[in-house]
């Protein structure tokens, strides 16, 4: 099995996100600080067998948010994300 | 993925003596793949290998250049810093000190630079003096994708997310400027014998 074949989708990141967000984030639209494209977080690739879960953008690929949640607490870097929006 | 039969489940804890790091296991023949992204699929004519940043003159090597600069066999423990750790891997390619030659540099730092946009941050001295190496054969056949082909970095005495595959060259630079993993809380020169997973260790 090749790492493409291992890749998922964001909806795979909802249950480890809710560590950190009271939220359910799979339907959060996420727009991309490297191309502008948007779409929601579920829509995205993650990428999971890596030392972090890595969301990249389905257009361009680039990384749009990093999670992490190991021995040293939760780490959540969203730099290539310009902006998260929730619906209420 | 594969299954292992009963009997043989038990990590190997120890390795040959005196090379395992401490927290690693000993993976075996297993070479597990981790990615953070898709693989790179680059063709060779479209491959090239730079030195840019602090250099007056820029270099770069075509695949066909690459290969004909000297190659050299190296045979290293690999330690990732997942856990897992690989003894006596072979692999052929061009050291370091070969692609950086006679460069006349105040850096003092380089960033690996890579085809998917990998970055990892290194002190020079530490992928010079023959322990680093770019290569492009594993176990005597060309470098899987998966593995980082056409071409990685090899720099075993440091946890092996600094051995960046699909690598395309090397960014001098005068300041140390954290990589892709250095910048989401690992450490930042990352030696598996002192344990230097995290920022902080």
């Amino acid at each position: 099995m090749t790492t493409d074949d291992r890749r998922l989708d964001g909806n795979a990141l909802a249950g480890p996100l809710s560590e950190l967000f009271a939220l359910d984030l799979a339907a959060a639209t996420i727009t991309c600080a490297h191309c502008g494209a948007s779409g929601p977080l579920g829509a995205h690739h993650l990428y999971s067998d890596a030392p972090a879960h890595v969301v990249r953008c389905p257009t361009c690929t680039g990384v749009v948010l990093r999670f992490a949640s190991d021995s040293r607490g939760l780490r959540f870097e969203m730099t290539g994300t310009r902006l998260l929006t929730v619906a209420t | 993925m594969s299954f292992v039969s009963r009997g043989f489940t038990g990590r190997r804890r120890s390795g040959p003596p005196g090379r395992l790091p401490p927290g690693q296991y000993d993976a075996g023949k297993a070479f597990p793949v981790l990615s953070a992204g898709p693989v790179p699929r680059r063709h060779l004519d479209a491959w090239d290998f730079a030195v840019r940043g602090e250099i007056d003159d820029p270099l770069s090597w075509t695949w066909p250049q690459f290969q004909r600069l000297p190659h050299v066999d190296v045979t290293v423990d690999i330690h990732c810093v997942t856990g897992w750790s690989k003894f006596d891997t072979r692999w052929s390619g061009v050291s370091v000190d070969t692609v950086l030659g006679e460069v006349e540099t105040a850096a003092e730092y380089v960033v690996a630079f890579c085809d998917g946009g990998y970055t990892t941050n290194l002190p020079l001295e530490d992928v010079l003096d023959g322990k680093a190496w770019v290569v492009d054969t594993y176990d005597g056949e060309p470098l899987a994708p998966e593995h980082g082909g056409p071409a990685r970095l090899l720099v075993p005495h440091l946890y092996f997310w600094k051995s960046a595959k699909w690598v395309r060259g090397l960014r001098l630079s005068l300041t140390d400027e954290p990589g892709f993993w250095e910048n989401f809380g690992y450490h930042n020169y990352g030696d598996p014998w002192q344990n230097q997973r995290y920022a902080g260790d």
